[in-house]
């Protein structure tokens, strides 16, 4: 099958799927988020899917995830799943605000969208749409842009549920909020999450997002985040992803910042099936810091590909990305990286840096940085690397007795150190740090289990009763 | 302890070393001089087991063993050490982990159980101070960010740590300050036992003034051309190596 085929297959799909649940599960949506579905379709049907002549998209192919037929849901689960039952997730002395979304929909027991101290409202989107419709249509969907590919488009048509994050003007949060999406179904399974997060005035919040699947099947996950961090508000946004091989998995975050805030995003990749991460930061304001840290550490045939822009629209800026890369095998990485400064952008000061080693001569990298710059008063510097361990450094080790495996392993876990280190919640890292070293011995699998806790002790047994799940 | 016999070797089809013999004894102190580029780092470094070298001829013997048949750590755990010439940085390993885990694995390679923490921490505070070092300088990553001379004092700082039987000490007086290369020398004196050999590689007479060796040899393209006792570094020093040139 040729892939114009495919997409044109693909197209028809969507477009059917659509038309059938503006009649069924989207009847009940109100007249903002019709509007933006429809506007959504119709974008979708235009710019169509990104193929590998579409730019921005040469290295990574997804025509043959997209041949494939997938199941999808429009309804959610039974609300009283007991995700303690499905999984723990124990990052050790980490306390957090846990959320979880089980193949697409967002679990609770009591209430869909709860309050936390402050004021905070943290829940599911769908919900969301419902109790909060005026905070929706200042917000939603107003970050993310079609841009070259038509999946924000299909997502935007689509979405129906994900976390919704509400932090008021002041609010510093005490706790990480933390979402795990799994993945788990007997079928073939895709998903459009949708976030929403949206950070007051001088607000403060840690973010956590973790990715996974569980069961050995077939899944498309096809997310966008949106992000808006209002005057001198502050977030980390830490994304863990550990896929099984049989996964595709395609975020969208959309990062609008206004003027003295800062941004913070650490996205580590530890497995991967085929992954492509898009972020998107826009910089609407003066003063701002944005921080973009990446590690992937991929073998076998796994494939990450990282497309980052940043978009320097105001002056006195500062930006900065520094993706990290570990592989082995055949294993593949795109880093695109894109900088630009606009007319008016002046004192920007921004950095870019993708460095790379490969184990192997069959291992891959593709690594594009790219700068646009328009404005004359400017500090921009970028650079990629593509090495292998350093062979001095390898024989200094070694002639002082440290056999050649320790001394590998010990040189690749301080290439990967430098990003672990810029996570700034402290059991976080401590465990990351544990689950590198682990995946740099082979060791770590796509457990059974919430990645977070490969503890054996909790080695957890599927309850979820399939025919209690409406499709 | 070690006997290096018509030694040969090439890089890149380059004959660097032309045949060279040395026989060093337990509780010996030996002096390398040469003019730069004669190949005095390359017989340190075949003697290490660095691999880009090609040994076309001879051998080496080690305590009975031939040094061929082992691998770069195994001669390091059986105790070779090399303080190098131009330490490497390694970005990311603490100097304190490295050391941690040099010292467990050569005590793995000998059957022994890790180093207990304590031990090994008093061991290195006690070495940091006969070496007057910095105390932050272990928590950095190895060298890197090391000025020229920190760099050096580290090497010492390693081999007391790991306390070889065979020392090859590649230019490590060069970028020590003068305070520092009697600090240097005087830990080296306090290690040096009837049961372990030194190699000294430098250009200075100076520091042989505090290290007595036994023993001075001139490599001088890729061969011992003259070897004699500490006053051949002195004539050396006066007269230069145009008169070595001229009698060989
Ligand atoms: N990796 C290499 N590739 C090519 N040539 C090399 C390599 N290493 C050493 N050589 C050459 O071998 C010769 C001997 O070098 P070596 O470092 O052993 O000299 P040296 O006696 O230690 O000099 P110095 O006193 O300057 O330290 C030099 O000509 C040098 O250029
Ligand atoms: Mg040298």
């Amino acid at each position: 099958m040729t892939p114009i085929l495919t997409e044109n297959t693909f197209k028809e799909k969507m477009l059917k799927l659509f038309d059938d649940n503006l009649r069924s599960n989207f009847s009940s949506d109100n007249e903002y988020i019709r509007n933006i579905r429809k506007q959504a379709i119709g974008d979708f049907v235009k710019f169509g899917l990104p193929d590998t002549k579409t730019e921005g998209w040469q290295g990574t192919n997804l025509s043959k995830p997209l041949m494939l037929e997938y199941k999808q849901h429009f309804k959610p689960f039974e609300k009283d799943v007991d995700v303690e039952k499905i999984f723990m997730c124990e990052v050790h002395d980490l306390e957090s605000y846990l959320f979880t979304q089980l193949n697409g929909w967002l679990v609770f027991k009591d209430e869909s969208l709860s309050t936390l101290p402050g004021g905070i409202v943290v829940g599911s989107l769908a919900s969301a749409f419902k109790a909060m419709p005026r905070v929706i249509e200042n917000h939603y969907a107003r970050y993310s842009k079609v841009s070259n590919n038509g999946f924000v488009a299909l997502n935007t048509a689509f979405a129906q549920d994900g976390l919704f994050i509400y932090v008021p003007d002041g609010v510093v949060v005490d706790k990480p909020i933390q979402i795990i999406n799994i993945i788990n179904l007997t079928e073939n399974l895709f998903i459009q999450p949708r976030n929403l997060v949206i950070m007051g005035k001088n607000s403060k919040l840690q973010l956590l997002h973790c990715d996974h699947s569980l069961l050995h099947k077939q899944s498309l996950i096809n997310s966008v985040t949106e992000i808006i961090l209002t005057e001198n508000s502050e977030l980390e946004y830490y994304n863990l992803q550990n896929k099984d091989s049989d996964s595709t998995l395609i975020t969208h975050a959309w990062v609008e910042q206004h003027s003295f805030s800062r941004f913070l995003s650490n996205t580590l990749t530890l497995n991967a099936g085929i992954i492509r991460n898009n972020m998107n930061v826009n910089l609407n304001g003066q003063g701002c810091e944005t921080n973009l840290y990446g590690l992937y550490l991929v073998d076998k045939e796994q494939h990450i590909d990282n497309n980052i822009m940043v978009d320097h629209q105001k002056p006195n800026n500062n930006s900065n990305q520094l993706f990290k890369g570990i592989l082995d095998d055949q294993a593949r990485a795109v880093f695109n990286g894109h900088i630009l400064v606009r007319k008016d952008a002046q004192k920007t000061n921004a950095y870019q840096k993708n460095r790379n080693i490969l184990l192997t001569d069959k291992a891959t990298v593709d690594s594009n940085p790219q700068l646009e710059i328009y404005a004359d008063d400017v500090r921009c510097s970028h650079g990629s690397t593509v090495g292998q361990l350093d062979p001095g450094a390898m024989f200094y080790m070694r002639s002082r007795g440290i056999s050649e495996d320790v001394a590998r392993m010990a040189l690749m876990n301080a290439f990967a150190s430098e990003i672990i280190h810029k996570i700034n919640i402290a059991p976080l890292r401590n465990r990351i740090d544990e689950m590198v070293t682990k995946r740099l011995r082979g060791e770590l699998s796509i457990c059974d289990q919430c990645i977070l806790d490969c503890n054996e002790r909790r080695k957890y047994s599927f309850d979820i009763d399939l025919s209690r799940i409406n499709c | 302890m070690l006997s290096i016999k018509n030694l040969k070797v090439e890089i890149q089809g380059k004959e660097i070393l032309k045949g060279i013999n040395l026989e060093a004894r337990a509780g010996e102190v030996h002096a390398i001089m040469g003019p730069n580029g004669t190949g005095k780092s390359t017989l340190a470094s075949v003697i290490a087991g660095r691999e880009v070298f090609d040994v076309t001829g001879g051998k080496i013997i080690y305590k009975g063993k031939n040094l061929f048949d082992l691998s770069v750590e195994a001669r390091a755990c059986e105790g070779i050490f090399l303080g190098f010439q131009y330490p490497v940085e390694i970005p990311g390993v603490s100097l304190v982990n490295f050391m941690k885990t040099a010292l467990n694995e050569q005590r793995k390679y000998k059957g022994l159980d890790p180093i207990p923490a304590k031990e090994f921490l008093q061991k290195m505070e006690q070495t940091k101070k006969l070496l007057e070092m910095q105390t932050s300088l272990t928590t950095r990553s190895v060298n890197e960010g090391f000025s020229g001379g920190e760099k050096k004092k580290n090497e010492i700082f390693q081999l007391a740590m790991l306390e070889p039987t065979l020392a090859i000490l590649d230019e490590t007086d060069s970028g020590l300050d003068i305070d520092a290369l009697r600090v240097v020398a005087s830990g080296v004196n306090k290690l040096r036992t009837e049961n372990n050999t030194f190699i000294v590689i430098t250009h200075y007479q100076r520091l042989l003034e505090y290290i007595v060796p036994d023993f001075v040899h001139v490599l001088f393209d890729g061969r011992i051309v003259k070897s004699g006792g500490r006053e051949l570094a002195i004539e050396l020093e006066e007269k230069g190596y145009e008169w070595i040139r001229q009698h060989t």
